[in-house]
């Protein structure tokens, strides 16, 4: 056994976390700063912060994840990192680059309270940003909120920076991207193509950390949004948020600054999802549904009502963050799987409102989310009463195999199994791959399994 | 060819040292030297990076956490901290761990105290308090370690006090000891070694007398962190010796382990630089001497082995370790006869760690293989240039805010296992004693010895010299093979190994032939992108 010290009996635990479903807010900053173009983000505190980001963040995407530090020393943690980031800021430019650099701050920047503000604006008067260059930043505490807080607040300050309203507003919509593969962000836009949108998507790691191999080493790919798209979210008539947890922040920011009314809704994870998403855009873009899309959603369908009796009923727990795991329960549900546990790590009310709601019939279900809520309890409970499927990050793969139990990869990190820069799980397509690999994972283990005499030649 | 490939390295410095602002050249030209065995130059090494650089390099708590205390299986490791700390450290190094249906293993878990904003601001030490009460309770483990990270220190949480604190309420039964191994001290993972050396030595070694084993000839392998099975291969090559491997700090390793480590009678240090603390202090309590040894290449084992054998002085085992060295490298040089016409003439550079750099030089050297270039990543001057060079480095800030603890003999357990007249003696024989020679003597003239290698630096270096293969980590992998030149992971071996012993070696021949056999690198061009296709089209065309 891998985890053998955890049992069925759990303990009214407070302050010890054991195998947490959530990690720190400087990591989704600096992923979302992949994702605008010629963007290096840069974490203001300890080399080990940046060290631990890159290698999380490449061990998932398998490539190359470069950014820069202030490499605080014990002087600067008592003096304050102001020399270092001015220092590093003059580095950059000299060495690397970059059209912007996107500041995060860690939980050492935070506790001894440098401002961001005057140490940049500093670094301008001394003539360390080159002209045209760009510096951003963000406030990204380790001990608040999780790395979908940091994503949210990277989100917030590209508006801060950027969002620009000229006088007239242009019939384009802001997709606003939550935190999601490169590839479902490939897939929204897809549709919203399809769907004759206009549409600016940002952030859009599409480009960055989905490259090729050709022999040439770019340190700013072609991707992102660029500066001039993120100027124009300003005049955009609408925006769309997906996912809330992740976008919200943005989208009221951008209404405020520039007045660009906003609906947040889930990531389109699934059926419903999807069909939100779709009819929002239809209706905020002000274009049709084309047959095209409709055909999808009807094979989609297809899919899954010719396969409805391995979906029945079947018992599930998840784990990751809120923004996926609304929608990808709501999508369980509708394929009459019972989404049993599911634990986030990332606090906030509407995770338990919306679940609430979701798994109104689904009896017994549990959920919690928050600093509490850990895959230590999720496997507690699987030992309490066990379930038919696993979906989550890599972390699960000790529970699938101490239990026995089918599982799929979702969400991050994926630190070994490839695929999820491939196939999207967003939208209909989307839909159907994820549907796909749940009768896959199912069906194997019943291949695998089954009495001799049950294996059949057709399932 | 190659003395060709080495001669234009001589312009390296010119090539990169411009772009840098004019103060972070100066500083970067004093870390960038040629290799000369004859006449070993002085490195800049283990000092700060300038921010901005793009370092490879992490921070104190990872070399304390995650490197030395990564594989201790029986001890529940706390990371007092906001969560971000735990979770990296969590499964990310591959600490293989072997146990039985018995023995405990948290390996598999990641502990957090997860503390939150509230905890900032009004301390975090109760919070510290209630988690270790809730591990107790859940685990009863036999100890527990906390591991402070940068907010920590920065609000005055006293984790040394909490762990004395807690082992009163606890009873009797359970060890708990703290890390002050916040991220800011140092200027690389290497302050955190230092600082899990003291601890190690304070909280653990020499707490229990019991000889285990049946063996005669106890030893422990220091600096040995069992990735990829590394110790394993190590453990498995040490018993068909017939030596006794007393301890491993800290590869697969057991609390047991570490409390009787000082029953041993010989000290083996692998990566001297995360673990030569621990051997002096080893050698000043309880009189055991320490050589540098090094299992990473066939010959290197050999060596190695052959070092035991003379140190203990006894026929019976040398001839046993000859025996086990013949039996061994007949399948080595199978493996070898098979790799070489594949590898011979090609190049290597290595940037890695603060041992791995010249460890894998030897494997390198038994592939035909020339290595260009080299460097660590938290290295320090002795780890390059040798320690005759210890006395001569300044101490600066950096490394004065690590604690230093005064070891003194053990009143009753101080027991020198050689005499100074027999140490003498082996030395004349031509064994070394607390000595390492470092990188640097053995690398051939006019090759490039890198500190702390910057991102850019790495790009020129491939740019400007297309090495067969380049050796770094994760976060330098796929930057270098997006070039077109495979990159080998020296931290977790992309997965594979193990690389120590003889039986490391076969699988490195292995490894290292599919990597410069592999064809895919050729199919980089589209058709339509080559010149040839593009002149025969217009050839064609023009008929």
């Amino acid at each position: 056994m891998l985890l053998k010290h955890t049992t069925a009996k759990e303990i009214d635990r407070k302050s010890l976390t054991i195998n947490p479903a959530k990690t720190c807010q400087p990591i989704g900053a600096m992923y979302a700063a992949f994702g605008l173009h010629g963007c290096l983000p840069h974490s203001h505190g300890s080399q080990g912060c940046c060290a631990y980001h890159r290698s999380a963040l490449t061990r998932h995407f398998k490539e190359p994840i470069v950014a820069s530090t202030s490499s605080f020393s014990e002087g600067s943690s008592v003096f304050g990192g102001s020399a270092n980031l001015v220092q590093a800021i003059d580095t950059i430019f000299s060495v690397y680059n970059p059209e912007i650099v996107a500041v995060h701050t860690t939980c050492l920047s935070e506790t001894i309270g440098d401002d961001l503000t005057q140490i940049i604006s500093k670094a301008f008067d001394d003539g360390k940003v080159p002209e045209g260059k760009k510096v951003i930043y963000c406030n990204t505490p380790s001990y608040v909120g999780s790395h979908i807080t940091g994503y949210s607040n990277q989100l917030a300050s590209f508006v801060k920076f950027f969002s620009t309203s000229t006088t007239k507003k242009k019939n384009v919509v802001n997709l606003a991207a939550g935190w999601m593969e490169p590839s479902d962000m490939g897939e929204i836009k897809r549709v919203a193509k399809e769907m004759e949108a206009r549409t600016i998507m940002f952030p859009d790691m599409t480009g960055v950390l989905d490259t090729g191999l050709t022999g040439k080493y770019e340190m700013y790919p072609k991707g992102g949004t660029t500066q001039a798209d993120m100027a124009a979210t300003g005049d955009s008539k609408f925006t769309i948020g997906l996912g809330e947890y992740s976008t919200q922040d943005a989208c009221i920011k951008l209404e405020n600054k520039c007045k660009v009314k906003f609906e947040v809704i889930d990531i389109p994870i699934g059926l419903k999802a999807t069909d939100r998403f779709i009819m929002s855009l239809s209706r905020h873009a002000n274009v049709p549904v084309p047959d095209s899309i409709t055909e999808e959603r009807a094979r989609l369908l297809d899919l899954i009502s010719d396969n409805q009796k391995y979906f029945y009923g079947k018992r599930v727990a998840l784990w990751g963050d809120p923004d996926t795991l609304i929608p990808l329960t709501e999508f369980l549900v509708s394929l009459d799987m019972k989404p049993v546990y599911i634990v986030t790590g990332t606090p906030g009310k509407t995770f338990d409102e919306r679940m609430y709601n979701i798994l109104k019939n689904v009896p017994g279900a549990k959920f919690k989310s928050g600093a509490n809520a850990d895959m230590f309890q999720l496997h507690q409970w699987i030992k309490q009463e066990g379930v038919d499927l696993l979906i989550g990050n890599t972390y699960g793969k000790y529970i699938a195999r101490d239990e026995n139990i089918p599982f799929i990869r979702y969400g991050f990190p994926i630190a070994d199994r490839a695929g999820h820069n491939f196939f999207p799980k967003t939208c209909y397509v989307g839909a159907t791959n994820l549907a796909i690999q749940i009768l896959n994972a199912l069906m194997d283990y019943q291949d695998m399994h089954c009495p001799e005499e049950k294996v059949e030649f057709q399932m | 060819m190659e003395k060709d490939k080495i001669k234009s390295l001589a312009t390296f410095k010119d090539e990169v040292l411009d772009i840098y602002p004019k103060k972070v050249g100066k500083k970067r030209a004093k870390a960038i030297v040629f290799g000369d065995p004859d006449s070993i130059p002085e490195i800049q090494a283990n000092v700060r990076t300038v921010p901005g650089i793009i370092t490879q390099r992490g921070c104190t708590y990872a070399g304390c956490k995650g490197v030395v205390l990564g594989p201790t299986r029986d001890i529940v490791n706390i990371t007092h901290g906001p969560i971000g700390c735990a979770y990296y450290s969590w499964l990310t190094r591959r600490n293989q761990t072997r146990v039985d249906h018995y023995d405990t293993n948290f390996i598999p878990y990641a502990f957090s105290t997860d503390m939150q904003d509230s905890n900032i601001v009004f301390g975090g030490e109760e919070k510290l308090k209630e988690a270790i009460r809730e591990a107790y309770e859940l685990f009863h483990p036999r100890a527990i370690a906390i591991f402070s990270t940068c907010p920590v220190g920065l609000i005055g949480d006293d984790v040394h006090r909490v762990a004395r604190h807690m082992m009163e309420e606890l009873g009797g039964d359970v060890n708990i000891f703290g890390f002050s191994c916040e991220g800011y001290r140092g200027v690389s993972q290497s302050a955190g070694h230092h600082i899990a050396n003291n601890q190690l030595f304070k909280h653990l070694i020499g707490k229990d007398d019991t000889v285990n084993g049946s063996l005669k000839y106890r030893i422990n392998v220091l600096g040995e962190y069992n990735i990829g099975g590394d110790a394993f291969a190590i453990e498995t090559l040490l018993e068909k010796c017939g030596i006794e491997l007393v301890a491993t700090f800290s590869g697969n390793s057991s609390l047991d382990q570490f409390q009787t480590a000082h029953t041993a009678d010989l000290n083996l240090v692998m990566c001297h630089r995360s673990i030569n603390y621990v051997a002096e202090m080893l050698e000043t309590a309880f009189g055991i001497p320490w050589m540098k040894a090094n299992f990473i290449g066939a010959e290197a084992t050999a060596k190695t082995l052959r070092k035991v054998g003379k140190y203990f002085q006894d026929q019976e085992l040398i001839d046993k370790i000859e025996e086990v060295i013949e039996e061994e490298m007949k399948l080595v040089k199978a493996a070898a006869d098979q790799a070489l016409p594949k590898t011979t003439g090609k190049t290597a550079m290595l940037f890695v760690g603060g041992s791995r750099a010249h460890h894998y030089q030897e494997l390198f050297t038994e592939l035909g293989i020339t290595t260009l270039a080299a460097g660590y990543e938290f290295g320090h001057r002795d780890d390059y240039e040798g320690r005759v060079v210890i006395p001569s480095i300044v101490i600066d800030a950096d490394s004065r805010n690590i604690e230093q603890i005064t070891v003194t003999k053990d009143e009753t357990r101080y027991n020198p296992r050689k005499t100074e007249e027999e140490l003498k003696a082996l030395e004349a024989e031509g064994l070394e004693f607390n000595g390492y020679e470092g990188m640097m003597a053995e690398m051939q003239k006019g090759t490039l010895v890198i500190d702390d290698l910057s991102h850019y630096e790495m790009e020129r270096l491939i740019e400007l010299y297309h090495p067969d293969v380049f050796c770094a980590g994760i976060k330098e992998k796929f930057c270098v093979q997006k070039m077109g030149i495979p990159l080998k992971q020296l931290h977790n071996y992309d997965y594979g190994g193990p690389y120590a012993a003889f039986e490391g070696a076969i699988n490195f021949y292995k490894d290292i032939e599919q990597i410069v056999c592999c064809t895919i690198w050729k199919e980089i061009k589209a058709p339509w992108e080559k010149e040839e296709v593009l002149e025969a089209n217009y050839a064609y065309y023009n008929v």
